[in-house]
């Protein structure tokens, strides 16, 4: 797949037209829209985002079979990859779930209470668990990073516990799309429904990105800084 | 011994494929009668067998279509799908295929997964297996379920094993869509099997 990736040559404009998810990813390095006809490499540099981690992230997010090999991985610049990785957790806390649970409200509202009920039941279980689940990552995962980043060795953590305890967080979406596409009444509120399934359906895919660059990038690269502290 | 089961390899990487037909050829059960590299090729070869076990990577898909491996294939109801797994994929995606072999498995266990997975798609339960109606027991079990019973309380009252509490929740997800207990609590109660009042 070596062959197939972004390369810091290319026109920011063209890379985005490619794949429209990426435009998600700009706010979160502080990119900002307007940069005409400049390549990457120089948006890069007027934001001062390291352009290796930028293609990185853009290669993991658009193609599916891209998997950085260690010395990809070792030969990027990092410094960005937890900001990053915090500005996404803020957008779906922000963003993504409060649309989502402003729609499902709107969907609650006309079901029959008893379903009604459940319904929100389920979504603000769904919702805690994704809460604590980038709560955990940002109390634990990230300072721990920062202070293996600054040479400080930490005895208590290593990133192997955290690698067998990352949990899905998209696969219970796929039981509320289903619940909204196949077993709602039809007389409830279709727009709403085709709404809402469009969203959690982005945010689902988001997620997925979310996790493979956790996996793919972030555990490799502790991993190696952990190697080296040791 | 009954007929080799015919297969046909669908996976971008010559060397993966070679590798895993080297396997398989090597065994008297199977015999790989094609490779294909891109899809027109698979539907080729499909049309010459139409009833064979297609190893197919995931990713041979376009990423839009990764969902739509029944529909892209719907002309071809007695193909057996088995998921060649190179990198992670989704279990949303998985769920579609027949059963998964993946890279990191050696000659024996890749045998024995298809093996396994031959035998659990004869014909004989195959009506059932693509049939979406849960059956009685199954709707026995998702209201213990919905109910918040454990699988152990529910083997108990129904007088069955905690293995077959198990297997009929997996059939149950599986016709349903739903994983989490309280997806198909919800699921029961849209379809009136329980009444909101027993519900915790």
């Amino acid at each position: 797949m070596k062959e197939n990736v972004f390369s810091k040559s290319m026109k920011m404009s063209d890379i985005l037209a490619a794949n429209y998810h990426l435009f998600l990813m700009l706010p979160r390095l502080g990119v900002e829209l307007g940069f005409g006809d400049k390549t990457v490499e120089q948006v890069c540099q007027q934001y001062k985002v390291p352009v290796s981690f930028f293609l990185l992230v853009c290669n993991v997010y658009t193609f599916n079979e891209y998997l950085p090999d260690n010395e990809t991985i070792l030969a990027t610049d990092m410094s960005k990859l937890t900001d990053y990785l915090l500005s996404s957790h803020r957008f779906y806390t922000d963003e993504r779930l409060p649309h989502i649970e402003t729609s499902l409200n709107k969907i609650i509202k006309a079901c029959q209470p008893q379903y009604g009920t459940l319904l929100k039941r389920f979504f603000e279980e769904y919702k805690q668990g994704v809460l604590d689940h980038f709560s955990y990552e940002e109390k634990t995962v990230f300072p721990y990073i920062q202070r293996l980043i600054e040479g400080k060795s930490d005895k208590k953590f290593c990133i192997t516990n955290y690698q067998q305890t990352h949990t899905n967080i998209e696969d219970t979406l796929s039981d509320l799309t289903n619940i909204i596409t196949k077993y709602l009444s039809s007389n409830i509120l279709q727009k709403e429904r085709i709404r809402i399934l469009f969203e959690i359906f982005e945010f689902s895919n988001d997620l997925h990105k979310h996790t493979l660059i956790e996996d793919k990038i972030l555990v490799p690269y502790v991993k190696s800084l952990e190697l080296q502290a040791k | 011994m009954s007929k080799r089961t015919k297969i046909i390899i669908a996976e971008h990487s010559p060397m993966i494929a070679e590798g895993l037909k080297t396997f398989l050829d090597a065994s008297y059960e199977f015999d790989v009668v094609a490779i294909a590299d891109c899809m027109e090729r698979v539907q080729e070869r499909l049309l010459k067998h139409k009833s064979c076990l297609l190893i197919i990577n995931p990713n041979f898909f376009e990423y839009n279509k990764r969902l739509m491996l029944k529909s892209i294939f719907q002309e071809y109801p007695d193909v057996i799908f088995v998921a060649l797994l190179t990198t992670y994929v989704e279990q949303s995606v998985l769920r579609q295929y027949h059963g998964v072999i993946e890279i990191a498995d050696n000659r024996q266990r890749a045998e024995s997964k298809l093996r396994d997975i031959i035998q659990n798609t004869q014909p004989t339960s195959e009506s059932k297996e693509n049939s979406c109606e849960l059956s009685d027991r199954e709707i026995d079990v998702l209201i213990a379920v919905a109910k918040g019973l454990l699988n152990r309380e529910i083997a108990k009252n129904l007088n069955i094993s905690v293995h077959t509490v198990i297997s009929h929740r997996k059939n149950i997800t599986r016709k349903t869509g739903i994983k989490s207990v309280s997806g198909l609590t919800i699921y029961a109660l849209l379809n009136n099997l329980i009444d909101s009042s027993e519900v915790i």
